[in-house]
């Protein structure tokens, strides 16, 4: 890693600028057609999807959403450059991590709408579930590296995080026995500027987060989170790395939230709108669509016929979603246990008691 | 006087006690140009300045250990924990600290401080954003748990809290922020803590009920009214330290008792109520207690959650059963 970023410095990791022009020559393994188009429709179906779900929860068909919205190379970026036996730990803002594991768009709006069986992946079988509780993810990555330490096993735990959840303590703490003990780790935050109202230079006093991992002993880099060609080169590093038992990474991926931070809240009461304006001109869809246009020959129909599938495969989607009956309010017993105890079983008659009321 | 939602008592209170006392400071996450998720510190930094009401980093464990070295300076620290979901790494500092700095260096140091979050369910909040663990504080020997049910009652406890020399947890239940209004008098007075208000007479049955679930409890009781069965209904305001004697005093005239509560029923309140009814009141019972709880399961995300919350005709039903005892 010793032409990107390494801590103290803030310059950052890309291969294209805003415009999507070359600035550094792409790594071989990058220049590859099929696999910027990969990249490129997983980013589109990304947002395509994010506005769905936007819409569904304004219309009230799908409870509070975290949108992605501008930081969709990143969730691609990481994704893209894992490998199936590796584990993800995401946090609730990785729309598009998820969908790179496999993790299905019903799924996912079964989760959003308020439904337990949305985090019953039926591809990633060992990928966590969306991380809530801010900051704690980082600590279960450190123990699922273990596991694959202990057990020799040659995987990866990717954890993501915002700016913000680096205030935790269990950041540090994750960080610090992730150097102490070379765990296979990579940790991925999405610096997108903001955690709910308050910006990074009243979070954190350090010039860059990748300065963190100094403190766990470790590389910390910093990539253009709006440049998924990056990112992916960057994981793919740090996962190659910790492969080889060389030990965690933190990646700081620059980004920035283009909306509000949920449904829920309305940035309007404490962002200036100049600053949201000035960042949509590193939209990284916009970035990779250029550099594709001018350098692998993306035609207008290709874009068209993506836009269309996009839509497609989103509606088949929600009508799959919408289709599934809720499920009997009894499930909130199954799975509470691998088996459910003697007095449980008696709460669970009461309820069925109650429904037939 | 003027009508006003929950919330907004909470906002007018915390306004108060910041006008009143210049040790008094407000902080957590979110809570200063954005007033808070919910709007409770809505206005109060453009009006107190950014050195009273100030956003911390993202970090819950920081906000309740900086609360307990700036209370033990003398300041009144007022901490937000954004949702109660997030409170639970809190708990070192109120457990271990907060709650014996004055047990532990005999009257020396104290800790006045207050820490306030939303709990509970019934808006199809997100996962972890729905749990009432309130008794999980309630455990915690020096500490008061205090928890409001209406818009007069968060001004006048929540003003009260703040001044309270001792360490407080003030829960404030989300599901009716912005459900019921009632007037409410900006007059900078407390209401008592450690009292249990009675807000319904009746000889029939004893209900007792905190938070959300007191409007549940209350509108069970009108709907029994019709019947010509009269609840008395007790609004649990302080958890802790509980008022036995009002309860007692009530059951001891109606001989039955219902307790409403939506935490989980293993080890929620409602089992400390019922043992001090087994130990104090037993032998003026005329019928079983009965508690009408969540589950022992999960919260469930929100689609399954109307299921999981007691609801006014489980309340009914319960009452019913007690009354079946001649
Ligand atoms: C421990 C904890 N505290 C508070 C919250 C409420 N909350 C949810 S997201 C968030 C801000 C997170 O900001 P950041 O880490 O930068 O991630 P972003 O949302 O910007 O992706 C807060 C305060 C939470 N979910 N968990
Ligand atoms: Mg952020």
């Amino acid at each position: 890693m010793d032409d990107h970023d390494v801590g103290g410095d803030s310059a950052r990791l890309r291969y294209l600028d805003h415009e999507g022009a070359i600035v550094k020559p792409l790594p071989g393994a990058l220049a590859n057609r099929d696999l910027l188009i990969r990249l490129y429709r997983a980013m589109t179906l990304t947002r395509t999807f994010d506005a769905k779900i936007i819409a569904l929860q304004r219309t009230g068909q799908i409870g509070t959403y975290a949108s992605t919205l501008g930081q969709e190379a990143i969730g691609v970026g990481l994704g893209s450059a894992m490998r199936r036996e590796d584990l993800l730990l995401p946090a609730y803002r990785d729309t598009a991590a998820q969908l790179l594991r496999g993790v299905t768009l019903c799924e996912q709006l079964l989760y959003w709408g308020g439904d337990e069986r949305g985090s019953d992946f039926a591809g990633p079988r060992e990928d966590f579930p969306i991380c809530v509780p801010v900051g704690s993810q980082y600590c279960h990555a450190v123990g699922v590296a273990t596991a694959f330490q202990l057990r020799h096993q040659p995987r990866v735990a990717v954890v993501t995080g915002g700016d913000g959840s680096t205030s935790k303590g269990d950041f540090y703490e994750a960080l610090n026995l992730a150097g102490a003990w070379r765990l296979p780790v990579v940790f991925v935050i999405n610096n997108n500027g903001w955690a709910i109202s308050v910006p990074l230079e009243r979070q954190s006093g350090t010039t860059t987060l990748a300065d963190k991992a100094k403190a766990g002993g470790f590389p910390g880099v910093r990539v253009d989170g709006n440049d998924v060609i990056a990112v992916h080169a960057v994981v793919g590093e740090a996962l190659d790395r910790a492969r080889a038992g060389d030990g965690p990474t933190l990646v700081e991926a620059l980004s920035y939230r283009l909306g509000d931070h949920t449904t829920a809240d309305d940035a309007g009461r404490y962002r200036d709108p100049d600053e949201v304006s000035r960042h949509w001109a590193e939209d990284p869809l916009v970035r990779l669509r250029n550099y594709l246009v001018t350098g692998h020959g993306w035609r207008k129909d290709d874009e068209e016929s993506l836009l269309e599938e996009c839509s497609a495969t989103i509606e088949a989607a929600v009508a799959e979603y919408q289709a599934i009956p809720p499920a009997a309010p009894e499930a909130m017993f199954e799975h509470l246990y691998e088996t459910l105890p003697l007095a449980l079983v008696a709460q669970r008659d009461d309820l069925a008691r109650r429904l037939r009321r | 006087m003027s009508e006003m939602t929950l919330v907004e008592a909470v906002n007018l209170a915390l306004a108060r006690a910041l006008a009143d006392d210049p040790e008094v400071v407000i902080f957590g996450e979110d809570v200063g140009v954005n007033g808070g998720v919910f709007r409770a510190t809505d206005g109060l930094q453009a009006r107190f300045g950014a050195e009273r009401v100030f956003d911390t980093p993202l970090a819950e464990t920081l906000i309740a250990g900086m609360a307990v070295g700036m209370a033990a300076q003398g300041l009144r620290p007022v901490a937000e924990i954004q949702f109660m979901g997030f409170i639970y790494s809190t708990i070192d500092h109120l457990l271990n600290h907060a709650a014996r700095l004055r047990n532990r260096t005999r009257g020396r140091l104290s800790c006045p401080l207050v820490l306030r979050a939303p709990y509970g369910g019934g808006i199809h909040a997100p996962e972890h954003h729905s749990e009432s663990t309130e008794a999980l504080f309630a455990h915690i020997p020096g500490l008061r748990v205090v928890i409001p049910s209406s818009p007069a009652r968060a001004y006048g406890l929540l003003l009260a809290a703040i001044r309270d020399p001792d360490p407080v947890v003030f829960l404030e239940p989300k599901r009716i922020y912005r459900a019921v209004r009632e007037e409410v008098d900006d007059d900078g007075t407390a209401l008592p803590l450690d009292h249990v208000f009675t807000v319904r007479d009746g000889s029939d049955v004893t209900l007792l009920g905190w938070g959300a679930m007191l409007q549940v409890a209350l509108t069970a009781a009108n709907q029994l009214a019709e019947e010509g069965i009269e609840a008395e209904v007790l609004d649990v305001a302080t958890l802790k330290p509980f008022d036995t004697a009002t309860l007692l005093e009530s059951v001891a005239r109606t001989g039955r008792c219902v307790i409403v509560h939506e935490a989980a029923q293993t080890g929620g309140f409602g089992a400390e109520i019922a043992a001090l009814l087994a130990e104090h009141g037993l032998l003026t019972l005329l019928a079983p207690v009965r508690r009408v709880t969540g589950y022992d399961t999960v919260m469930p995300l929100y689609r399954l959650e109307d299921h999981y919350l007691p609801s006014t005709a489980a309340v009914v039903a319960a009452i019913r059963e007690t009354l079946e005892y001649a």
